[in-house]
């Protein structure tokens, strides 16, 4: 196609809008690598020496240790029950009709708009009137209606693309709908539920809002013990959790994308 | 199953069912003018957020979807994506170091002799949006991009053999086709921003208060949990209300979208 040169500018001007958004969206994590690795305590910019020291303190710091252990705690359970709740309300929702379906999908997927602190005071509530402790059932319970969504909808999406071909096919070869379950639609379905739960997990390890309401000093996650570090202390040894933070959130992403092809789960990617 | 979600949603309403027994006092408080500022407040900061989430977020959308190079492609991607999972006491964390008074910023604008002292950018509304807008970034962008990825190529070479020019092609067909994905990010981008709590209280200070955090200090401060709840429930029917305008303001928009 022949490039008239306003179409030129028009591109390169394009390019550097782009070019400056993304800046916009780098910008602070660069800023907190080089925080990072300042050697002195107090911000400052550019700094003068660099030194690891934070990185060995935010390891080394008991509430993050035990931030982070709650954290995968609660992050497991959560994330294996919403695969399973969800998986089975996904199945049921794309295969039967029942009354009150309608009815049933909004509320299972009412806590995306629902704000998180609305849901962690409701849940804070609920505990108390049922006089349940603020242990880990109250905050792995949240979790699992916080993340049930995200679940439905990957599940659901890999049920739609499943060619019920197959499933005819296995049924008239006389296998029992047990057996057409467990051979045919599970395998068929596992990127789905890999991908549901990989999101609900992350999801659910990094919620903050209503964790904060329903956990105690004995259940914080690691969100929530950060916050509490951030409030109390300046020195950069949350900039170093967070550029760990960055950094496995980056690769872990980079890999998805590799493997799972992070454009098509996100349905960004071009049909045609 | 159902049970546990069906107590999610019981749990909500508790507000109204005080220990005290049942009353409207906590909704008539509501109205004093120091709580209806919040609720105003938080309005507009939501309303900028996802204006200018929307604005910064649509070139970027556009790239990733018409970028012709995979590699620039998947960097854009894994970009915008990340600061998604990364949660939001990481981001506003940042952004303190990006925006405070010994922050990024402030030490470079220094350094270069443009100000002779810091820029106040810290607990003002201006740095609660700017680090809101980061946070809904990456929603819009997706929801955007979804959208522009299913529009008809054809359309646009059809209006370009028709003689448009690249500025005319784009107000004349692309935008109005992206219109359902740009309704759907900008919603999103505010329902989201009515539920930040992070951001305003840490970057807010105190000094910007959104209803999230107003339900906190009810909360834990002052452990007035019925009217805390009584202020969920406002503000659920507010985004309620807010988003169905919104969609309602959208209908003629979605209509072109469907053509």
């Amino acid at each position: 196609m022949p490039r008239s040169p306003f179409q030129r500018f028009l591109r390169i001007v394009g390019v550097l809008v782009v070019l400056a958004i993304l800046g916009f969206l780098i910008l602070p994590a660069v800023v907190v690598t080089l925080a990072a690795f300042n050697d002195r305590a107090i911000l400052s910019f550019p700094p003068q020496q660099w030194s690891w020291r934070w990185f060995a303190k935010a390891i080394e710091y008991e509430d993050f240790r035990a931030g982070f252990r709650n954290g995968a705690i609660v992050t497991i359970w959560a994330s294996s029950i919403a695969l399973l709740i969800g998986a089975t309300f996904a199945f049921a929702l794309d295969r039967y009709r029942f009354p009150f379906k309608q009815l049933i999908e909004t509320i299972l997927v009412s806590p995306l708009v629902i704000p998180h602190f609305t849901v962690g005071l409701g849940f804070l509530i609920l505990a108390a009137e049922l006089g349940m402790a603020r242990g880990f059932l109250v905050v792995i319970v949240c979790h699992v209606v916080l993340v049930l969504p995200f679940v439905l909808r990957s599940v659901y999406v890999s049920l739609r693309n499943i060619d019920p071909r197959y499933e005819l096919a296995a049924a008239s070869l006389g296998a029992s709908p047990g057996r057409v379950l467990v051979t045919i639609t599970l395998p068929l379905l596992l990127p789905g539920l890999v991908s549901g739960w990989l999101f609900a997990a992350i999801l659910s390890f990094n919620e903050f809002t209503a964790s904060l309401f329903v956990t105690s000093q004995r259940t914080q996650t690691l969100p929530v013990a950060m916050y509490n570090y951030v409030r109390e202390y300046a020195d950069p040894s949350m900039a170093a959790l967070s550029v760990m933070y960055i950094v496995a959130t980056a690769l872990l992403l980079t890999f998805a994308n590799a493997f799972l092809g992070l454009g098509k789960v996100l349905n960004v990617e071009r049909s045609h | 199953m159902v049970a546990v979600l069906q107590y999610s949603f019981r749990a909500y309403i508790p507000g109204s069912l005080d220990p005290g027994g049942f009353t409207f006092d906590n909704f008539i408080a509501l109205l004093k003018p120091l709580y209806a500022r919040v609720f105003l407040d938080t309005v507009w900061i939501c309303f900028l957020t996802a204006l200018f989430t929307l604005v910064v977020g649509y070139p970027l959308a556009y790239a990733l979807v018409f970028a012709s190079n995979v590699a620039v492609k998947s960097f854009i991607l894994v970009t915008v994506v990340t600061p998604l999972f990364l949660g939001e006491v990481v981001r506003t964390y940042s952004w303190i170091i990006v925006l405070g008074n010994n922050g990024f910023i402030n030490s470079m604008l220094l350094k270069l002799g443009l100000i002779d002292s810091p820029v106040q950018f810290m607990f003002t509304q201006f740095g609660v949006v700017v680090a809101l807008v980061h946070v809904t970034l990456p929603v819009m962008v997706i929801m955007l991009a979804a959208a522009l990825s299913h529009i008809d190529r054809d359309y646009q070479k059809a209006a370009e053999s028709l003689g448009a020019g690249p500025i005319r092609t784009f107000l004349t067909v692309t935008l109005p086709l992206s219109g359902p994905g740009i309704v759907a990010g900008v919603t999103t981008a505010f329902a989201w921003t009515f539920s930040a709590f992070a951001t305003p209280q840490l970057i807010g200070g105190g000094r910007v208060n959104m209803v999230s955090n107003l339900v906190y200090q009810l909360g834990f401060a002052s452990f007035n949990f019925p009217f805390a709840a009584s202020l969920c429930v406002a503000g659920l029917a507010l985004t309620f209300v807010t988003l169905w305008l919104l969609r309602l303001a959208a209908r003629p928009i979605e209509k072109v979208g469907l053509h």
